[in-house]
């Protein structure tokens, strides 16, 4: 791959000591980014984001509401190719390869990097057709009987479902739609998952069985996951990235990285006192 | 307020919860929306009774089976006969040209505007494919009858009529386009952007969202737009008499002139008929089946949409 020595190039001229020192305890590294910033127009929603993404781990993005946070998990998949005006600068690797680069499909991005959104977004189609849907797009070649009873099993909704595979999708309950969409998203084989608040509209009992699942799906699947919810970042995450919205001299709000390091670390020992005042209450 | 005496006065007049103001304006505003309710609901009773009674008393001297399946119409002639079929065939044919016409161009102009088209070109282009809507049909009549058949269609079908069906439908569908492409844009604008967001998340192309996607969860809307247009193509007057001519003929040929039961309605009720006389009727009769047959349209409309509807969360 002509890029890759590139890619990786401007990895080491562009990341920041911090973030380095974390490059340097992660062993297999699935993203790399050095200096991310994501911008509309010319407002800038978040910058100056260094920080690596380990293999099969789960990563939690957490930090106050407009810290830019989803907006950078956006990013990961060039889902902010579909807004207008939407920028992403700065180095977005992925195994090496800048995924912003000139050559890069992002389409073939988005296959190898799925998304579950905050609303459960289920097509108006049975749930069989729903986990069948990528597949057919991607032109997979399988057995798709198998490959659905394969990736509802994985999503723990395949013995709740089994005879109702023809059924709409619709007549699912929220935390069953949810682990729908994941098995959905597992169907095409990626390899990493991204959540967007996966567990923003559910009840306590339906968010237990997401967070069971993340951690089953953490096995096979590098999982980033946003959440407002702390005590969920705590729960199933390794890593933990803290984020928070600062004024800049001209007196803009954007989006910073404050502090990433492994979630024990965060949450019982946090480096910075921005983290430690959000962690324990004080702030947001 | 007066507290009745016998009570604590006092009490009784802090936690009153009887009226204190008059509400008449309340009374009044519901009268007069009640009557612009009723307006349009006895016009169109009126409608009905005054096309049903001439209707009703012609089918007393002509046979219903005549007027149905007659192959010939020919009210105006000494001894006419009132087949109505030529009619039909001329309405079915000139509309099936315009559907042929408007479902693709409308549902590509609306699958255009909802998911390809920027920002900045959507505002543009929607208003002014609307604006093909405001243009009057006697506009499209003679743009039909000067235009598409005397400089386009003699050249290509030499042998062709200067009255024909085919320029009467083909300017027909260019005219419920609008009507088709507006209705189902505003269908997908309606789906929820996290239904896309999901496609593309998979892996999709543009293409695939919106054909397995987007039209799938607008479809109820879109099968309204189509059915929609459809009725305003068969009840459609003005493009059909300029351009289509007003011979009633049993024919599926597009080439030649036919009429159709709006430009029969239209000649006939501006000619000089004496009222009463079965010809006259015969406008009322032709008036009711056409009725009858864009009323059948609603209600399949009605039951399509409804089994396709999809609630979003």
């Amino acid at each position: 791959m002509p890029d890759e020595p590139v890619a990786l190039q401007l990895t080491h001229d562009l990341t920041t000591g911090r973030a380095q020192s974390v490059a340097d305890e992660v062993n297999n590294v699935v993203f790399n980014l050095a200096d991310l910033r994501v911008s509309y127009g010319s407002y800038q929603a978040i910058r100056q984001v260094s920080l690596t993404i380990a293999k099969n781990e789960i990563t939690a993005f957490i930090g106050p509401s407009g810290c830019g946070k989803s907006t950078l998990l956006r990013s990961f998949n060039r889902m902010n190719d579909l807004i207008p005006g939407a920028r992403v600068e700065g180095l977005l690797a992925y195994h090496g390869i800048d995924i912003y680069g000139p050559d890069v499909d992002p389409i073939e991005v988005r296959r190898r990097i799925g998304m579950v959104f905050q609303k459960p977004n289920v097509f108006p189609k049975s749930i069989y057709d729903n986990v069948a849907y990528g597949p057919r797009v991607n032109h997979i070649k399988a057995n798709m009987d198998d490959l659905v009873e394969e990736c509802l099993t994985k999503a723990a909704l395949w013995d709740e479902v089994k005879d109702d595979l023809k059924k709409s999708a619709y007549a699912l309950s929220g935390g069953q739609q949810q682990r729908l969409v994941i098995a959905r998203c597992i169907a095409v084989r990626p390899e990493v998952i991204l959540m967007d608040e996966p567990c923003a509209s559910l009840d306590p009992i339906a968010t237990a069985k997401i967070e069971d699942l993340m951690r089953q799906l953490a096995l096979e699947y590098t999982i980033i996951i946003v959440t407002h919810n702390m005590q969920q970042a705590a729960r199933v995450s390794d890593r933990t990235a803290f984020f928070t919205a600062e004024l800049d001299e001209d007196g803009i709000r954007h989006g910073r990285l404050v502090e990433y390091g492994p979630t024990r670390q965060i949450f019982s020992a946090p480096q910075d006192k921005r983290t430690e005042d959000y962690i324990s209450g004080r702030f947001g | 307020m007066s507290a009745s005496p016998t009570t604590a006065p006092d009490l009784a007049a802090e936690y009153s919860l009887r009226q204190t103001r008059s509400r008449a304006g309340e009374k009044v505003i519901r009268g007069i929306l009640l009557a612009a309710a009723a307006v349009s609901v006895l016009t169109t009773v009126g409608i009905v009774l005054s096309v049903v009674i001439p209707t009703i008393s012609f089918f007393s001297e002509i046979p219903v089976t005549d007027f149905l399946f007659g192959t010939v119409w020919t009210p105006l002639f000494a001894n006419g006969q009132f087949g109505v079929l030529p009619l039909i065939s001329g309405t079915i044919v000139i509309t099936v040209i315009a559907v042929i016409v408007a479902l693709p161009l409308g549902l590509g102009a609306a699958v255009y505007l909802s998911e390809y088209a920027s920002d900045r070109s959507r505002r543009i282009l929607k208003p002014t494919l609307e604006l093909l809507a405001g243009i009057p049909t006697v506009v499209f009549g003679f743009f039909a009858l000067e235009f598409v058949t005397q400089i386009l269609l003699v050249r290509i079908f030499p042998g062709i009529d200067i009255f024909n069906a085919l320029s009467a439908g083909l300017v027909m569908g260019v005219m419920i386009i609008p009507t088709i492409a507006s209705l189902s844009e505003d269908a997908m604008a309606a789906v929820p952007s996290g239904l896309r967001d999901g496609s593309y998340a998979l892996g999709s192309t543009k293409r695939q969202t919106a054909v397995k996607v987007v039209i799938p969860a607008a479809l109820s809307g879109i099968v309204a737009a189509f059915v929609l247009g459809i009725s305003r193509a068969i009840g459609e007057t003005m493009i059909v008499t300029i351009a289509a001519g007003l011979e009633p003929r049993l024919s599926l040929n597009p080439l030649q002139g036919m009429q159709t039961m709006t430009s029969f309605i239209a000649a006939a009720g501006s000619g000089d008929l004496s009222t009463g006389s079965i010809e006259y009727k015969s406008i009322f009769a032709v008036g009711f089946l056409l009725f009858l047959l864009t009323f059948i349209m609603n209600i399949i409309s009605i039951r399509l949409v409804r089994r396709y509807r999809q609630v979003y969360q």
